[in-house]
């Protein structure tokens, strides 16, 4: 079962990935055989884990103030900022649709 | 012409009154410096983690306890993932799977065709409460083509309640709303003030003929005000109805309310449907909660929520306040609505029947008509009254000893009003609107006019 143009070009879209070639998408398309593994395992009446951890006791903190005010520290890490502020472009650019982006993935 | 059906749901967002946020010791405070109030971890810095904060637990449970919700004693923790300048690490933390709170309901009163002497209690189901990250603020710069991004409010810990479709219009949307208000505000859970950002309402608006299936719905955002809710809902009822009328069709979408203009319009584009990949958040176990019964004997106080522990601590809820007012004091339902309605209004009630000898029935309406009349015209709250209960309280005696008249003690009244400190015996002295009481004086008065009228 091959991934479709549909569904690479939908997760181009939501993680802003790049498969960039044939490789890269041949790539996917392992790592999810690889996983599809997991579907052999009989699993009838086994209720699905979450994490190795989630056994382990959820730790409460006491509701103090113990830090921020570090906002130099912070901004060193921005590009650009204004007056203490982040600096973003105006609301999120949309990846272009498939027929109007340069993508290997349109001659798939 | 077949008759439409608005069905109204509430998506509300109530910032939680806590002094640090729900995964990290970095302070809640609105107002203060940008991105002084940030943490590492708020700033979604590699290598940090998320702590969760025991009161915001413990607001949530509260909260799920006051609405009659079932607590579920294990609930879980899930990344919602979306890419915005405010929210640095492309996802939030929130609770889709298993919520804290589920099944409960809020009951509220209406007052049918706006007369006041007319209530009903109507109820809104709660299908969940949830407990979840706020992200930080935009500020479009649009002239310069930039947003400024500030996160002190990103990492703030929320409840996000989630009403059922059961409400039918702007009036009843906006009076679920204010009871929630109110009674977050009694448990102290949140401050719930709109004006400042920490009780955020949606609205999902749709409309149907009786008996077919729900329209299509579309959400409501950039609601400000209760009473912008209420008009934003009827708006969208109103557009909706003749825009199927027309031979239109609804399309499933969100829309922001412009309060100048009064009505809706399509949000700015929200690229298509929106896939969050939900997963489990790995960091975080499940969050599990005990009773009296389940209580742990070997584990440390302080890691252990005790749900009956907080049930038993409650304080008493409005809807029960108003009750006991009623009982207490012979008033109306209808007053004691208007009493708890205004903050600290109640308190102000009880002060003055506290210091006068005059019955809570007569001084009701000294409270609700003089002084809340006074306190509107002048858009002040109880706590801003120039005129304290122990001043009124003084006046009520006045005119319950008949020292003065009802018409003398609205002139006192008013004179009050200015605060300029005089007491009410002062005023009367000053203006001289004390009662005769003397017979032989009266006799006096009166012999003196009829002579004066004889002799003319």
């Amino acid at each position: 079962q091959k991934v479709s143009v549909e569904v690479l070009d939908h997760l181009e879209h939501l993680a802003l990935v790049d498969f960039r070639d044939a490789e890269g998408v041949e790539r996917l398309q392992k790592a999810i055989e690889f996983a599809d593994q997991l579907h052999e395992v009989n699993t009838d009446g086994v209720e699905p884990m979450d994490s190795v951890l989630e056994d382990r006791c959820l730790y409460l903190r006491e509701d103090d103030v113990t830090e921020g005010n570090c906002t130099k520290e912070l901004l060193e890490n921005a590009r650009e900022t204004v007056e203490e502020y982040f600096v973003a472009p105006p609301g999120n650019i949309p990846l272009p649709k498939l027929g109007e982006r340069e993508t290997f993935l349109q001659d798939s | 012409l077949a008759p439409w059906v608005p069905v109204v749901g509430l998506e509300v967002h109530a910032q939680i009154s806590s002094n640090s946020k729900l995964f990290s010791g970095s302070q809640v405070q609105f107002a203060a410096p940008p991105n002084s109030l940030v943490s590492f971890f708020d700033a979604s810095l590699p290598g940090t983690l998320p702590v969760l904060n025991r009161r915001c637990v413990e607001a949530a449970v509260m909260t799920g306890l006051a609405l009659n919700c079932s607590i579920n004693k294990k609930s879980l923790f899930d990344r919602k993932h979306y890419f915005y300048a405010d929210l640095p690490a492309g996802y939030q933390i929130t609770q889709q799977r298993v919520p804290i709170a589920v099944n409960g309901s809020l009951s509220y009163s209406l007052c049918i065709d706006n007369k006041m002497s007319q209530m009903v209690t109507k109820t809104v189901r709660i299908k969940q409460i949830q407990l979840e990250q706020d992200s930080g603020k935009s500020l479009h710069d649009d002239t310069r083509s930039q947003t400024l991004v500030d996160l002190n409010r990103a990492g703030v810990g929320l409840m996000e309640v989630v009403m059922e479709p059961d409400m039918c219009c702007g009036e009843e949307a906006a009076a679920a709303v204010r009871e929630l208000q109110l009674i977050l505000q009694t448990l102290g859970s949140s401050q719930a003030v709109m004006a400042e950002g920490q009780l955020r309402v949606d609205a999902n608006v749709s409309v149907h003929h009786p008996g077919e299936p729900y329209g299509v719905r579309t959400e409501l955002k950039n609601i400000n005000s209760i009473r912008f809710l209420a008009k934003a809902v009827d708006y969208e009822i109103q557009r909706q109805i003749e825009e199927l009328e027309n031979g239109g069709t609804i399309l499933n979408e969100t829309r922001a309310f412009d309060s100048k203009l009064g009505c809706t319009v399509p949000l700015r584009d929200k690229e298509g449907k929106q896939d969050y990949r939900f997963m489990p958040e790995p960091n975080l176990p499940p969050l599990i909660l005990y009773d009296a019964k389940s209580l742990p004997a070997n584990m440390n106080h302080q890691q252990v929520i005790n749900i009956d522990w907080i049930h038993e601590r409650l304080p008493d809820l409005p809807s029960v306040k108003r009750e006991k007012l009623v009982e207490q004091y012979g008033i109306l339902p209808e007053h004691s609505f208007t009493l708890m309605n205004e903050d600290g209004l109640a308190e102000f009630f009880e002060n003055v029947v506290k210091q006068t000898q005059m019955k809570p029935k007569k001084v009701i309406g000294w409270i609700l008509k003089d002084l809340l009349g006074y306190l509107k015209e002048h858009s002040l709250t109880v706590k801003e009254s120039p005129v304290s209960s122990y001043l009124l309280a003084d006046l009520l005696n006045l005119l319950e000893k008949k020292e003065i008249s009802s018409t003398a003690a609205k002139q006192v009244l008013a004179e009050l009003w200015k605060g300029e400190g005089k007491t009410p015996l002062e005023i009367v002295k000053e203006q001289k609107l004390q009662l005769l009481q003397d017979q032989k004086e009266l006799e006096q008065i009166c012999q003196a006019v009829i002579d004066r009228q004889e002799n003319e």
